[in-house]
């Protein structure tokens, strides 16, 4: 049977987690950083497909929502946390993932804050919405100063390592499967493709929207939550509609609604800008024995490309890279 | 009781510019139902242009013909490359899902705005000086200041308004946009070249965006590449304000705007100011999506 | 619940969209079990009253009573959950799902699990997930569609959709089915089976059906009781035999 399959697969995900986490020592600490950065990438592309792929509500704020949950959990951390007076393995393994948890709880409930209003908004709207939401939401935190304001939060401790990172990972691809994977979770799709049809046949479309809305945003705040320990530092102008905008185009670059494609183009998109930054470092000698060129315009070039990304990949494959025919629920 | 009528003055201006832009978002989304993202980058492109013809090209500051000269520019231009960017990014897209255009588009603005900022291919992200284009001076009148700049402003916001009104209610072209918006389909079956419509439509709102651009940068002389965010998205606020599709109700819409943000600048809430044009937004869709002129849209079961 | 009672009850209900009445002073009633017929010509009204049944409009004037109940102010989804269920005029079936799960979503308002328990994933989800599985398949059967369960349900025939849409109605298991216009785009030996299908499906189940139809030869054919509309008024009530022979509708049909 498919059903009990996928929780071994969850549990063999996060025993390999745990497993690589306890030999992070001896991994190079940039490229740790790096893999890192790819599990919080597949939280976001991950969340946001429930919401923008499977639900076909067109979000642009997600990164207001990770916002949301790295200020609430970076706040827990530097203000909350030394005054328990815990020690460093309580905080690192019981008050840090509380902290997470906090965090997409309560990027849940900016999710619900903002899904809720945009239910009856279609297509163009619903997204010019949630962008402004996601822009209020930045513009709030540039001017409380109580957050660090325009400079910044810093000091956060460095709690997130391998298995937080990969382990939040698996458990997301996992919730958005197994929601998906399910009688009621067809209801998704079917709001997505006819809200109309979908009411006359029983479904609460309003429910399903929020739902997703929720559960999207809540993860999202995790990653946040994940991201704000892992960096350090926190600066909400890294959580700008650019932001959004990258985690938009790993869910069509993956095939709105195909959970492994998104997966591959988080961890494509995630590196992608690591290896350009590296290759920017670079130079090519000179054929002609000059001076060596300088390969640092691509640097600059980083969202150049991602734009023209953009368009060629709408003009000549919306369906994303790793678009391939979609699962059938089992008929018998 | 001059402090409210400075700022009333103030405000005015302000809409009307952002009146000039809402009514490139507004035209685009009556003959395609569509948010053109990337109209503000053109609008920034305007001041660009403006400021590339006195600076690089040595039309002349301080001079009226030198101010026409650049002005022109950047409406020609900015013209042009709306009816390219239709052409190229918009047109294949014409049969897909809305989504499908909205997503180029906001590609297609990024696009802009990264070249723009590109040192190499642009004109870098830091923030330029624009030069002053009409020969300007300080009028006062009754305890008011206004300094010719801004009456220049008003002056062309209206002549390009009254330009718009001629085309789109006494020119065949004008009536052929307003079929389109009808309806579409029995506007190609009574003869009219829908692609030709959709281009000329294209091009006169991204004029009236290089113009709204050259008329911002007049006003806050400090130009930079990402310059068109933020006016942008306030002049689409005001677009769904007035009703999106409909001309007068994005004029109107433009006012509304321009004189909220003046009023609201003098207040304690000003660094919020941004965030209340997104606040507006979400109010209008939440209870009246029509916008003020709009009509309400009942959907065909 | 009195045996006397209509299933579905419609007094003066009256629907204006700003200038145009759609529907003007309509009462009519649909008994259970009942097979019903709605006519007129084009524009009558005939889908605007589906959807003013179905939740999709509120009345502007007059009531609606289902299994003797208000359903103002109701939204489509729970009006759906206590027993009307429909088809559309332009099919809209969901075309990211496969046949089997057209139907199967359509199970929605009866479903014992919640969102929990797809995440959990123990046993009786297993079970209940594999129980609508074979319901589906059933409810397919009936029709000749259970060979196409897995295939994309925009892949289908116009003629498959058509009753595709029928069958997924039909699992939200309704007391009262509204087809409109099921015949549409059939050639005559299919009309034959869809009238076939519409009596079996109302005696296997035991449900009222409302039948909005163009073909006068399916709705004299297996209709009880046919109301007739015009310009959104009802002008005529009553068996195949009388409608047939009267003036007011024969003339509404000819456009005296």
């Amino acid at each position: 049977m498919a059903f009990p399959k996928a929780q071994r697969w969850l549990l063999a995900a996060l025993l390999l987690s745990g497993g690589a986490s306890a030999l992070s020592g001896s991994i190079d600490p940039y490229f740790l950083d790096v893999v890192m950065g790819v599990g919080v990438g597949i939280v976001l592309a991950s969340s946001l497909n429930l919401i923008n792929g499977f639900t076909g509500q067109f979000s642009l704020g997600h990164a207001g929502f990770m916002a949301v949950g790295a200020y609430t959990s970076a706040m827990l951390s530097t203000v909350v946390a030394p005054r328990t007076g815990l020690g460093p393995v309580a905080l690192q393994w019981v008050f840090f993932p509380a902290s997470l948890v906090a965090g997409g709880a309560v990027a849940a409930l900016a999710g619900l804050a903002v899904g809720a209003p945009s239910l009856r908004l279609k297509g163009d709207y619903l997204a010019i919405v949630t962008l402004g939401f996601g822009e209020i939401i930045r513009v709030v935190l540039q001017n409380v100063d109580a957050v660090g304001g325009a400079r910044g939060l810093t000091g956060v401790p460095a709690h997130t390592n391998l298995l937080w990172t990969f382990g939040t990972a698996s458990l997301t691809v996992y919730t958005v499967w197994a929601l998906l994977e399910s009688t009621r979770g067809r209801g998704f799709l079917a709001v997505a493709d006819d809200e109309v049809a979908a009411e006359a046949m029983g479904l609460d479309t309003t429910r399903y929207k929020i739902t997703a809305f929720g559960i999207g945003s809540f993860f999202a705040g995790v990653a946040g939550g994940l991201y704000a320990h892992l960096k350090g530092y926190l600066n909400p102008g890294g959580f700008s509609f650019d932001k959004s905008i990258e985690i938009v185009v790993m869910v069509i670059l993956g095939g709105m609604g195909r959970h492994a494609g998104v997966v591959f183009a988080a961890i494509l998109l995630t590196l992608l800008p690591e290896g350009l930054r590296e290759l920017g470092s670079r130079s090519i000698p000179n054929p002609f024995g000059g001076p060596a060129w300088s390969l640092d315009w691509i640097k600059d070039a980083r969202m150049i490309l991602y734009s023209l990304l953009l368009i060629l990949l709408m003009l000549l494959r919306p369906e994303g890279l790793f678009h391939r025919r979609p699962s059938r629920m089992p008929s018998s | 009781m001059t402090e409210f009528l400075q700022q009333l003055l103030n405000g005015v201006l302000l809409g009307a510019i952002y009146a000039l832009i809402a009514l490139g978002y507004t035209m685009v989304y009556g003959v395609l139902r569509f948010i053109n993202f990337a109209h503000s980058d053109v609008f920034m492109l305007g001041a660009f242009v403006a400021w590339v013809s006195v600076e690089k090209l040595g039309l002349p500051t301080r001079s009226l013909l030198g101010g026409l000269g650049a002005l022109l520019a950047a409406m020609s231009v900015c013209a042009a490359l709306g009816v390219v960017i239709e052409r190229l990014a918009y047109r294949p897209l014409r049969r897909r899902s809305t989504l499908t255009v909205l997503i180029t588009a906001i590609g297609v603005s990024l696009l802009i705005q990264n070249v723009a900022q590109s040192p190499r291919l642009g004109f870098g992200p830091n923030p330029r000086a624009f030069p002053e284009l009409f020969p300007s001076s300080q009028l006062h009148v009754g305890g008011l200041t206004v300094s010719t700049h801004q009456l220049g402003v008003l002056a062309v916001a209206l002549v390009l308004l009254a330009v718009l009104y001629w085309i789109v209610h006494r020119t065949r072209i004008g009536t052929a946009m307003r079929a389109l918006s009808f309806n579409a389909t029995a506007a190609s079956l009574v003869g009219i070249d829908n692609d030709r419509v959709i281009s000329f439509t294209f091009g006169l709102g991204s004029a009236l965006a290089g113009a709204g651009g050259v008329l911002y940068a007049m006003n806050y002389p400090s130009i930079d590449p990402l310059m068109g965010t933020l006016p942008g998205l306030k002049a689409f606020v005001a677009a769904v304000l007035g009703g999106i599709g409909n001309l007068p109700g994005a004029a109107l819409g433009g006012l509304v705007i321009g004189l909220v943000e003046t009023f609201v600048s003098g207040t304690r809430l000003s660094t919020f100011r941004d965030a209340i044009a997104f606040g507006i937004l979400i109010a209008i869709l939440l209870f009246r999506p029509a916008g003020l002129l709009g009509k309400p849209k009942v959907e065909k079961v | 619940m009195s045996a006397s009672a209509p299933l579905l009850q419609l007094t003066d209900v009256t629907i204006r969209f700003g200038g145009l009445t759609a529907v003007s002073s309509v009462t009519a009633d649909v008994r259970e079990g009942e097979l019903a017929g709605l006519i007129g010509p084009n524009g009558a009204g005939k889908t605007t009253l589906f959807n003013l049944i179905t939740g999709v409009y509120q009345p502007t004037e007059g009531r609606i009573d289902f299994a003797s109940a208000g359903t103002a102010g109701r939204r489509p989804f729970h009006l759906t959950g206590l027993g009307i269920a429909r088809t559309f005029q332009n099919i809209r079936l969901f075309p990211s799902l496969s046949v089997a799960e057209n139907v199967r979503v359509a199970f929605h308002r009866h479903l014992r699990h919640g969102v929990w328990h797809s995440l959990l994933r123990g046993r009786s989800f297993v079970a209940e997930e594999t129980e609508l599985a074979a319901r589906a398949l059933e409810l397919l059967g009936i029709f000749n569609l259970e060979r196409l369960r897995d295939a994309p349900a925009r892949s289908l025939s116009y003629g498959d959709q058509r009753r595709l849409e029928i069958v997924r109605a039909l699992a939200t298991q309704p007391r009262l089915l509204l087809l409109d216009e099921p015949a549409a785009g059939m050639n005559p030996s299919e009309k034959d089976e869809l009238m076939r299908l519409i009596r079996f499906v109302r005696d296997r189940f035991g449900l009222a059906v409302l039948l909005v139809e163009h073909d006068m030869k399916v709705v004299m054919g297996i209709c009880e009781r046919i109301h007739v509309l015009e310009y959104g008024r009802k002008i005529a009530e009553g068996s195949p035999a009388e409608v047939r022979a009267d003036p007011r509708v024969i003339a509404a049909y000819l456009g005296d």
